[in-house]
């Protein structure tokens, strides 16, 4: 018997997903559903917007009002979607490069503006969909079919990116430590502005097999070992951080929704007409 | 009552959008289409709409397709690069069948070319600009008036067949002011996309009953949870990788728009009863062309003129008619010969063709063609 979550919020006959076996997206799909019925939203009020990738095909399988877009192109049409009706929860799955490389532009602007958007970034460490090129997030030295002498290039920290440019709710979770994940997706769902999750996942077919990372078991054992959660982080000594990274709520601060002030905008200029 | 307004273009536009039922905007500025992101800005919030600056031409693409996905009418609009920029987007709202308007006011390239001069270089850009094989709808106005009217049609296909629809400009008209009488036009008939007529639980997004061209379509919110993708799909919106499925949605999409010419061409004849000559020329320059027609006649030359308004699907049985009957056809337009490429696939060697274009940024005056066909006459 499947579980109840599944027979209430999946397309069950769309499954089977496309996922390899130990894959880590199945995880973070059922943490962002298990947030929404936390929450008791009705399933008539989620909008879920997502793009190209592995992750990105979560849309399809949920049953809500789903926007599977182009790549990188999510949280424009997110944005679309919200302001033009801000009733909806619009909750956004993308993966690291969709939003960090190509969809880069996006999240900053999203972030910039504060509009009441979640997204969860799946990060995997690499482009699994394509077969396992790095992304802005593959760390600098890693393996991937176009790194085969190891990454060049200096890899992001896509929550101190996101709270950089403006976001109001930036948080990390882990498929290991999947109770973060699902409360801190929860209290990005209420924070009423720009909410950033970082979902830590594994591909171990690509970024795992090109780096010798071990079984999908031994990936998720390594999140468990090294994901710190903030409070005990920050009584750490920098020697302590190296090779680890804080999970939790991260940030988060007060600032004018952009939908909102939209609609007194419109308020504002109806009362002059009257 | 008359209500009469000097109207540029490009405000114009904006009037026929909000008239058509535009209430959201969302787009990046470039000239010469600056103006409709401008006005769109004012008017729309007033009239209870929203507009957003997107941080680029993609996300202004993107954001009025997801606005439209709500159920309000959304529109975005460019030039030249800005328009090359929204071409994958635009194939996103042909596969998933998603109402837009897509203005793009054009001007010279390629590149940033010459930004403030006029063109009518995106013939070929607005029919094959996106990749895939697809059918496209697009309009092209010749007065400030027909921007107007236009536009609102531009809206009117969008909703009826489900799908992107261009309307292009020309930089001249849409920086020109004339003279529109708004009273005049307030009878014109909207229409709206059809809404499902099944309960939430019968309601297939893509399924196409028997006597209709496109799926109704509910708007995101209204208990309608549905799936809308980019992939190719069956008839839920779930992707599939079944060739037939694939077929069938693919000549399903170039075949409600190809089928309904009828409905969705139109287009202007001038003087081309008896004519032994015509001109086929659009937008702009058909306006020098048609004073080149009335000089010719002087000159005792029996020439009229064939103006496509709507461009593509392009009118190919009047076309095809109109070379039966006269000995050649000049097409005349501000490019190296983009639309001469589809007269001569029609025309198929049924009369002789000439052609008339310019490249440097300057537009085409009416001495100009009067002087190339008399010469080519009489050569
Ligand atoms: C415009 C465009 N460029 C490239 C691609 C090819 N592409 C599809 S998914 C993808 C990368 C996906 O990586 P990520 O966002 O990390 O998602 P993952 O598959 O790892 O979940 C790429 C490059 C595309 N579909 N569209
Ligand atoms: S390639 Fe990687 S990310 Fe994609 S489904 Fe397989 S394991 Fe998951
Ligand atoms: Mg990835």
């Amino acid at each position: 018997m499947p579980s109840e979550l599944i027979t209430n919020y999946f397309r069950t006959e769309t499954l089977p997903h496309i996922w390899c076996p130990g894959c880590g997206n199945g995880i973070v799909t059922r943490a962002i559903v298990k947030a929404i019925d936390n929450l008791n939203i009705s399933k008539d009020d989620v909008c879920i917007v997502s793009g190209i990738g592995c992750s990105s095909r979560a849309a399809g399988y949920l049953d809500f009002n789903t926007l599977h877009t182009t790549h990188g192109r999510a949280l424009a049409f997110a944005t679309g979607v919200k302001l033009a009706n801000p009733k909806l929860h619009v909750i956004v799955i993308t993966g690291d490069g969709d939003s960090s490389a190509i969809g880069g532009n996006h999240l900053i602007h999203a972030a910039r503006r504060n509009i009441d958007l979640t997204t969860v970034v799946f990060n995997n460490s690499i482009y699994g969909m394509t077969g396992g090129q790095y992304s802005p997030t593959t760390p600098t030295g890693d393996k991937a079919t176009t790194a085969p002498f190891g990454n060049i290039d200096p890899n992001f920290d896509l929550c101190e990116l996101a709270n950089a440019a403006g976001a109001t709710y930036v948080a990390r979770g882990t498929v290991y430590a999947v109770n973060i994940l699902e409360k801190v997706i929860q209290e990005g769902i209420l924070n009423k502005g720009f909410s950033f999750i970082e979902a830590v996942t594994t591909c171990p077919t690509y970024y795992g097999r090109k780096n010798k990372k071990g079984s999908a078991v031994d990936m998720i054992q390594y999140l468990k070992e090294n994901g710190v959660m903030y409070s005990a982080w920050q009584k750490m000594s920098d020697e302590k951080k190296i090779g680890k990274f804080p999970i939790g709520k991260l940030y988060s601060k007060e600032r004018k929704e952009y939908t909102e002030q939209y609609q007194m905008l419109i308020d504002s200029l109806g009362k002059e007409r009257n | 009552m008359s209500e009469i307004k000097l109207m540029q273009g490009n405000e114009a536009c904006v009037a026929g959008a909000i008239h058509a039922g535009m209430r959201f905007y969302s787009g990046y500025p470039i000239t010469p289409s600056t103006e409709i992101a401008e006005l769109s800005a004012e008017l729309l919030p007033k009239h209870g709409g929203k507009f957003i600056q997107m941080e680029d031409e993609i996300a202004g693409i993107a954001a009025a397709l997801g606005a439209s996905l709500t159920g309000i009418k959304s529109m975005t609009a460019t030039s030249g690069p800005g328009f090359s920029l929204k071409q994958e987007n635009i194939g996103y709202g042909i596969m998933a069948e998603i109402p837009i308007v897509i203005v793009d006011v054009q001007r010279s390239g390629p590149s940033t070319g010459m930004p403030t001069s006029p063109s009518q270089s995106d013939i070929m850009q607005a029919r094959w600009g996106t990749h895939g094989d697809h059918s496209i709808i697009a309009l092209y106005p010749a007065s400030v008036k027909e921007i107007y009217t236009t536009t609102i049609r531009a809206f009117n296909l969008s909703e009826k067949y489900r799908t992107p629809v261009i309307l292009l400009m020309d930089e001249i008209i849409g920086h020109m002011r004339e003279k529109i009488d708004l009273e005049e036009l307030k009878d014109i008939e909207i229409y709206d996309r059809k809404k499902p007529t099944v309960p939430p639980d019968k309601y297939l997004a893509y399924k196409v009953s028997e006597n209709d061209v496109v799926p109704e379509m509910a708007a995101f919110g209204e208990g309608y949870r549905y799936n809308v993708t980019g992939l190719v799909h069956d008839e839920t919106g779930f992707p599939s990788g079944n060739e037939v499925v694939a077929d069938k949605l693919l000549k399903r999409l170039i075949n409600k728009i190809e089928n309904n010419k009828d409905d969705i061409v139109t287009y202007e004849e001038y003087m081309l009863d008896d004519a032994d000559y015509a001109i086929v020329s659009f937008g702009a320059i058909s306006r020098s062309s048609k004073v080149a027609v009335n000089e010719l006649r002087e000159l005792g030359i029996k020439i009229g003129m064939f103006r496509p308004i709507t461009i593509w699907p392009s009118p190919e049985k009047q076309l095809s008619e109109l070379s039966k009957k006269v000995k050649k056809i000049y097409v005349v337009e501000l490019n190296a010969g983009q639309y001469l490429l589809e007269v001569q696939r029609i025309v198929s060697g049924q009369c002789k063709i000439g052609k008339y274009g310019k490249i440097n940024g300057e537009i085409i005056t009416p001495q100009e063609i009067v002087s190339f066909i008399e010469e080519d006459i009489y050569a």
